[in-house]
C-alpha cells in the first residue's frame, strides 16, 4: 500500500482511514491476510505502536479480525464491509454538502447541478 | 518502573544552566523524541544518562540505578559525533563490539551491513560521512539493549540514508526497550515517535503523546514545535 500522511490528524486515524478505503473498495480482498505489525509499520514508516493501535480500531469495527497464531485477516463478512462502505460514502456526502453550503447553494440547487453534471458527463462519453 | 528517569536533574556550567530541574520518565516500549533547538540541553541530558557528565544536582536513573558499569550494560548510545576507531574496517568493528558488549548481535549487524553493500574491508577512515553514520547506527542498534539513546541520528545525512536509519529503528523495535531520539529535525522523526518531549533553555516545556498532540492541536508536532518556540523567542 502507498502511505501518505497529512499533518492535521493523528497518524493512527489516517492509517485506519486508508485501510478502510482499501477494504471497502476491494483493494484488500475479503479474507486476505495482512502483513505483520512490524512489516506494516516499516512499510508506512511509522511507530509500531501506532500501527497496532490502528489495527485494533479496525478490529473493533469488524473490518479485520485476528486468528490466534495465524495473524490478521480482512473480514469476509460482506454486510460489515458494505456498512463500512456506506459510512464512508455518507461522510463524503456530508463533506461535499457542507462545502456547497458554504458556497451558498441550497439543496435543490445542488441536486440540479448534480444532474446537469451527469448530463455533461454523458455527452462527453458519447 | 521507568527505564529512564530524571528527577530535578540540573547541570550548571558556571552561571549557565544547561539543564534546569528536569523531571522526565521514559517507559519501556516507547519511542520518545527529545526535541529542542540547538543549545537547548538535549546532548547534556543524554550525556548525563550515560554517566559522561555528573549532575550539579538532582539525579538521573536507568532502570532505577545511577549511571555506572551496571547501567552501561543496559544502554546503547549513539553519540552526536563519530566515535569509531578510524583504522578499523566494518568486519573488525563487529568483532570489537562483540568483545565489548555481551548483548551484541553480530549476525544481525553483519546482515544489515551487507544489505547496505558496505565493503567489509573498507576502513572507517575511507568511508563517507553518511556511510560512517550508517555503520555507527547499525552497531548501536544491533545490541539488545533496554535503552537506546540516539543523539542526532539523522543530522547531516541525505534523505535516502535518513529513511534507512528510521527504518532501522522501526525494524529493531522491542516492546521491552525504550528509544530516545534527540533531534531538531522533527518532521522527519515524527511518524516513528510515541511521545514528544520539548526542551528549551534546559527545561522540559512539554511532554505528550504524539497522537494526542496532533488530535488536540490539529497540527503536526513539527508545526506545534515551531509555534511553541516562536512564543519563547517573543517572550
Amino acid at each position: 500500500m502507498e502511505w501518505k500522511f497529512r499533518s492535521d490528524l493523528p497518524i493512527y486515524a489516517q492509517i485506519v482511514e486508508q485501510f478502510r478505503q482499501s477494504i471497502v473498495s476491494g483493494k484488500l480482498s475479503p479474507g486476505q491476510r495482512l502483513e505483520s505489525v512490524r512489516d506494516l509499520s516499516m512499510e508506512a514508516g511509522v511507530n509500531p505502536n501506532t500501527m497496532q493501535r490502528a489495527l485494533q480500531e479496525l478490529e473493533r469495527e469488524g473490518l479485520v479480525y485476528t486468528q490466534r497464531t495465524a495473524g490478521r485477516f480482512v473480514s469476509e463478512d460482506a454486510a460489515v464491509i458494505e456498512r463500512g462502505k456506506r459510512a464512508m460514502a455518507m461522510e463524503k456526502i456530508r463533506e461535499f454538502l457542507s462545502a456547497m453550503n458554504s458556497l451558498g447553494y441550497s439543496r435543490e440547487e445542488i441536486l440540479s447541478l448534480l444532474s446537469e453534471e451527469k448530463e455533461e458527463e454523458n455527452n462527453a462519453d458519447s | 518502573m521507568p527505564i529512564l528517569e530524571c528527577r530535578m536533574l540540573t547541570k550548571r556550567y558556571g552561571e549557565l544552566a544547561a539543564l534546569d530541574g528536569v523531571n522526565l520518565a521514559v517507559e519501556a516500549g516507547h519511542v520518545v523524541g527529545l526535541l529542542g533547538p540547538n543549545g537547548s540541553g538535549k546532548t547534556t541530558l543524554i550525556k548525563l544518562a550515560n554517566g559522561l557528565l555528573s549532575p550539579t544536582s538532582g539525579e538521573v536513573l536507568i532502570g532505577g540505578k545511577l549511571p555506572g558499569p551496571e547501567t552501561k550494560r543496559l544502554v546503547s548510545y549513539l553519540p552526536d559525533r563519530c566515535c569509531l576507531p578510524d583504522w578499523m574496517n566494518s568486519e573488525q568493528l563487529i568483532d570489537f563490539y562483540s568483545d565489548f558488549y555481551e548483548d551484541f548481535d553480530a549476525a544481525r549487524a553483519g546482515e544489515m551491513l551487507s544489505h547496505l553493500k558496505i565493503d567489509a574491508k573498507m576502513r572507517v577512515r575511507a568511508m563517507s560521512k553518511g556511510t560512517r553514520e550508517k555503520v555507527q547506527l547499525i552497531l548501536v542498534m544491533s545490541r539488545r539493549a533496554k535503552l537506546y539513546l540516539l543523539d542526532e541520528p539523522i543530522g547531516g545525512v541525505d534523505p535516502a540514508t535518513r529513511d534507512y536509519i528510521l527504518e532501522t529503528i522501526i525494524r529493531n523495535y522491542d516492546p521491552e526497550a525504550a528509544v530516545v531520539i534527540s533531534t531538531h529535525l522533527i518532521a522527519d522523526v515524527e511518524p516513528i515517535l510515541d511521545e514528544a518531549v520539548f526542551i528549551n533553555n534546559g527545561r522540559v516545556v512539554l511532554q505528550k503523546s504524539v497522537d494526542e498532540l496532533r488530535a488536540e492541536s490539529g497540527k503536526s508536532v513539527d508545526e506545534t514545535f515551531r509555534e511553541v518556540f516562536r512564543c519563547w523567542e517573543n517572550s
